[in-house]
């Protein structure tokens, strides 16, 4: 697979990034790789320029910001998995990232990319949403943030603005929480067919005090399912209640359609997956 | 001498190079001055060509040249691809190197660019400019022949390349009249994607001086290429030609045929005197690389109370794409047909097989070639008279099996069954999986609304291909024997030459393995050479599992005139005589005097000394065999698969699948296990995952491996395999061939599987692949 010709330029900060930006004529940022570098290969992409932002240290870290863990943008999917901060705060990211494709591409793809790339079918979108997070961006104008549901807007397309960078994602700490991303893989390309991520806290007495629950896969942009969290905040999560919570209150907008799997049976496949993910969120708080 | 090596499970020599990335393929091979060529195909499957504009692409900077089809007709080259194999009334338009009236699939390419580099070469396609009319196109069989279909070539009217037939009709007639009971079977074997590892890649170098072309390709059969590429493409003598195949990444059969795009790079390299080089991307893989199967079949079975078959009628549109690929038409016809039966004795059978063309990838041979087809089908149609019959699937098998003591089996499909045990086989899988216990667990699941499905699938395949004279009477245009040179150096290390041209396979392992044993020679002192024309006499390639039966076969009796030879220098040496002197354990010896022993390396310094050898006899140790086998193989087995349905999903898994085939002698074990492994796993392939799906516009949607799946190791369960041995009757070494088995069986025994498991929902049948949302659907009813 033979890209065109393009430059390439690296920067060490984001400060050189933006200004490379700004100098180059349509340029792209990459990280990991592992979204941009196939669609350059099959000449879907055709950028004059690549700035390189892979080394820049500041966009490395996950860090503890007190109620909230912030993952730096080039964070790897296989540090996610791993990351001992991630895993006691944030365990439905690190289930996520530990079910993206395999070791290569959990080792270069990082967090930002993934998410700037936007794909619907990917893994981290839908965690995203169930974790509540932030999204900071880092553009020529300067730095703002944006809760993750107003991140995706629809297939590969985000609410980032020419130039910007995505440079961290933060998320409240959920330490005591019960936790479930499960995917309906697609045998090929191991996305997600249909990915539900789960996220509930119990109170003492065993009954709902929040939860999340978000899915990727299904439609254009991940969705979040607040009708059924709505309903089922305050239940005991009993299998009949969330059957009934799912099956009367889950909206599923516009599902994906392909040879591989319609758009009704997608839908159906996320009352599946919910059913799945919030029993098993449930059973590790019980 | 060396205890022999036959029947041990020694690792593979090809494997370190492989495993340290020291192996060389066809596109790492680089060249000084070497050029790149890259292919100018249209977006449409379907189109009329009325210009292409190439002016802006041979301007660019590095470009060499790009070339259209009236660069090729002016040139006065043959310039085509042809068809190996004609059928009565076949239809041959002819397949040009470069599309010049109209483009009839996707892969059709228009123009070729030669570059600098290969960056260069694809910047230079994007400049030629096509100017085209698309045209409606036709994907299927029924659309092909509905009466307003658009037409693809001219030669073909109605689409049709051939109507063939095979058997008795009018006895299948009888048979019916009859029969007590029926079952009717509609089919669709689902098209797959060849998918070798390694790309399509060819690097030509033209040698203007001495007017020679050097060609290495990927082939599974290089002189097959070399003959095609002579007297069909190039118009180049055979001799001024030659093929190598270097280190070639599985072909699967797709690398049989003769395409294109290597003629292309051989006749540019002619032109610019330069060495060129393509390999495709894998998109073009994809596009480019033959098909496998896609039959459209309907079919009745005539059966009495009692379970037994009397009768087979089959009906088949076999999808052939948009031309005639190398053997694209005795794939669905003799390859196909003859073995309906499978390993069942039905007395009357009657198989039609309608050819048609579609602006689809052209169709070849695919792991099993026509053998998987006809497994599928008569497996489905054992489970339905099961059914029909009230009995268990493997009662109604047993009830209709060829009996032991019927060897050689005269089939009505005029084939000859060399030799076999079905039930034996049977027998032995049902033990291993603890048949009956498997069924009771069904059983208890169904009843905690688990969905569990057990399957059985047996086969007989014919392989060793093959008879040249039967081949011949039946179409082909080639031999189907093998060549197997035999060279005992001065020193007495060993040097092989195979006309067989592995790609995966092994058989620089396997057949010093034979040459070791027959010889008494050390393993490491025998090398194998193999996939070079200008080195081996002449080979017809590896594909129908007939390497070992055929090509080892011929080095098994080269090895005996080595023998022969041996003993009459050996015997005059010894002041003996000839019928004296016996071979064993690598040494000629008088019989009874051990002291006597000569080793072969001794014997074979005498004959190329030649100071003293008995009169008349010429100097030299070397042997050729042209073997010519008196018929095919048929190796066979009982497949059993056992698999769990999600009912919420549709999602399939198979949990357990168990083994046993019977391939004859067995040289390799190691090997041999590792063929079915790989076999089963293609065809559990086809069963779950894999399709090809054409869009209305004749558009590939899965074209890539985001899209098209193929079976992954997390996808399978730990294989159980065991086997029985029938040797091969009519063959040297015994052999029956296993490249093929594993997939031949497996898609049948996983077919079987999930309609079982769906039983509790009334589901007669439905066709592979077995995708969630099928399953689904059927479970749940509707769209």
């Amino acid at each position: 697979m033979f890209p065109t010709s393009f430059q390439y330029r690296r920067a060490e900060t984001l400060q050189e990034a933006l200004r490379l930006f700004e100098s180059c004529q349509d340029a792209k940022y990459l990280a990991g790789g592992h979204s941009l570098i196939p669609v350059m290969k099959q000449r879907l992409a055709q950028p004059d320029c690549l700035i390189d932002i892979g080394s820049i240290e500041e966009l490395a870290s996950v860090e503890d910001a007190g109620d909230a863990i912030r993952v730096g943008a080039l964070v790897t999917h296989a540090r996610l998995s791993s990351d001992p901060l991630i895993d006691a705060n944030c365990a439905l990211l690190q289930q996520a990232a530990a079910q993206i494709g395999d070791p290569q591409v959990r080792n270069k793809g990082t967090i930002g990319g993934n998410l700037a790339h936007a794909d619907p079918a990917s893994d981290l979108p839908g965690v995203m949403l169930a974790l509540e997070a932030r999204i900071h961006l880092a553009g020529p104008g300067g730095k703002r943030s944006i809760p993750a549901s107003e991140f995706f807007l629809d297939l590969f397309t985000t609410a980032m603005q020419e130039g910007e960078i995505l440079a961290a994602v933060e998320m409240g700490k959920r330490p005591e929480w019960g936790n479930c991303y499960l995917k309906f893989e697609h045998p090929a390309s191991g996305y997600a067919v249909c990915g539900a991520a789960c996220s509930l806290r119990l109170g003492p007495d065993g009954e709902c005090r929040r939860l999340n629950l978000a899915f990727n896969g299904v439609s254009a942009v991940p969705f979040a399912a607040g009708r059924v969290a709505e309903v089922l905040t305050g239940s005991r999560l009993s299998d009949e209640e969330i059957k009934r919570a799912v099956e009367e209150h889950l909206q599923v907008p516009e599902p994906l359609n392909d040879s591989f799997a319609s758009g009704p049976y997608r839908a159906q496949m996320a009352r599946v997956y919910a059913r799945r993910v919030l029993a098993a969120a449930r059973n590790q708080m019980t | 001498m060396t205890a022999s090596l036959f029947g041990k499970s020694i690792k593979r020599r090809e494997d370190p190079a492989l495993i340290q990335g020291k192996a060389r393929y066809t596109d790492d091979l680089k060249l000084p001055g070497m050029l790149h060529a890259a292919m100018v195909r249209t977006p449409y499957a379907h189109a009329r060509i009325k210009s292409v504009d190439t002016e802006a692409a041979r301007k660019m900077k590095g470009v060499a040249a790009v070339y259209t089809a009236s660069d090729i007709e002016t040139s006065g080259i043959p310039g085509v691809v042809p068809v190996g194999w004609l059928l009565p009334g076949l239809k041959t338009p002819p397949h040009r190197l470069l599309a010049s009236d109209k483009v009839r699939y996707g892969g059709d390419a228009v123009a070729v660019v030669v570059a600098e580099d290969p960056y260069l070469a694809r910047d230079a396609a994007e400049q030629v400019w096509v100017d085209c009319e698309m045209l409606p196109a036709v994907t299927e069989p029924a659309q092909a022949l509905a009466q307003d279909a658009p037409q693809l070539h001219q030669e073909a009217q109605g689409n049709i390349a051939f109507d063939w037939e095979l058997g008795d009709s009018q006895a299948v007639d009888d048979a019916f009249n009859k029969a007590t009971r029926r079952v009717d079977l509609k089919l669709r074997n689902n098209r797959l994607v060849a998918f070798a590892v390694e790309p399509r890649a060819a690097l030509a170098d033209y040698d203007a001086s001495r007017e020679k072309l050097t060609l290495y390709m990927t082939s599974q059969n290089p002189h097959v290429h070399r003959l095609l590429l002579s007297t069909a493409s190039l118009g180049l003598p055979e001799h001024k030609i030659r093929v190598i195949a270097p280190e070639v990444g599985g072909g699967f059969g797709s690398k049989i045929p003769h395409y294109p795009e290597e003629a292309l790079a051989a006749w540019c390299s002619m032109q610019l005197e330069r060495p060129v080089k393509w390999t495709a991307t894998r998109s073009e893989s994809f596009l480019t690389d033959t098909q496998g199967r896609d039959h459209h079949t309907t079919a009745q079975a005539a059966l009495d109370d009692q379970g037994r078959l009397l009768g087979l009628r089959v009906k088949t549109y076999a999808n052939l794409g948009a031309y005639l690929s190398t053997f694209s038409t005795a794939v669905p016809t003799y390859m196909h047909g003859p073995l309906l039966c499978g390993a069942y004795a039905v007395p009357a059978v009657h198989c039609n097989v309608i050819g048609v063309f579609t602006n689809t990838v052209p169709v070849d041979a695919y792991r099993g070639a026509g053998r998987p087809e006809a497994t599928l089908l008569i497996e489905r149609v054992m489970d339905l008279a099961a059914q029909e019959c009230g009995l268990d699937p493997a009662e109604v098998r047993r009830r209709n099996f060829i009996p032991p003591e019927s060897f050689p089996y005269a089939t009505p499909l005029n084939l000859e069954y060399d030799s076999g045990n079905y039930q034996g086989a049977l027998d032995r899988v049902l033990e291993m999986a603890d048949y009956r216990d498997l069924r009771q667990q069904q059983e208890r699941r169904r009843q905690d609304g688990k969905l569990l499905g057990v399957g059985l699938s047996t086969y007989v395949e014919a392989c060793g291909l093959a008879p040249s004279s039967v081949v011949g009477s039946l179409g082909a245009q080639a031999g189907q024997w093998e060549s197997g040179e035999v060279r005992v150096h001065p020193s007495g290390s060993v040097s092989v030459y195979t006309g067989s041209s592995p790609h995966g396979q092994g058989h620089e392992t396997s057949f010093a393995q034979i040459v070791s044993d027959r010889l008494g020679v050390d393993i490491s002192q025998v090398e194998v050479v193999h996939s070079d024309t200008d080195q081996v006499p002449f080979g017809w390639g590896t594909y129908g599992s007939r390497s070992a039966a055929v090509g080892g076969s011929a080095l098994a009796a080269s090895t005996g005139k080595i023998i022969e030879k041996g003993r009459k220098i050996a015997a005059h040496l010894m002041e003996a005589a000839v019928q004296d002197v016996e071979f064993r354990d690598g040494n000629f010896m008088v019989r009874g005097s051990p002291d006597s022993a000569q080793p072969l390396a001794a014997i074979a310094g005498a004959a190329h000394m030649a100071h003293n050898l008995p009169e008349g006899l010429e100097p030299g140790l070397r042997a050729t065999t042209f073997y010519d086998p008196e018929n095919f193989t048929f190796p066979f087995g009982a497949h059993l698969a056992v698999v769990e349905i999600d009912p919420d999903t549709g999602e399939v898994k198979v949990v357990r699948y168990l083994a046993v085939d019977d391939v004859g002698q067995v040289i390799n074990p190691l090997i041999v296990d590792g063929q079915l492994h790989g076999g089963i796993a293609q065809g559990i392939g086809q069963a779950l995952y894999e399709n090809a799906v054409y869009d209305q516009g004749g558009q590939l949607l899965s074209a890539s491996l985001l899209d098209y799946a193929l079976p992954r190791s997390h996808h399978l369960p730990s294989f159980e395999l065991d086997r029985t041995v029938t040797p091969c009757p009519h063959n040297p070494l015994g052999v029956k061939g296993v490249g093929e088995a594993g997939t031949i069986a497996s898609s049948a025994a996983v077919a079987n599987a999930v309609i079982d498991g769906l039983k509790p929902y009334d589901i007669r049948h439905l066709d592979t692949p077995f995708t969630p949302e099928k399953v689904w659907k059927a479970i749940h009813g509707g769209e």
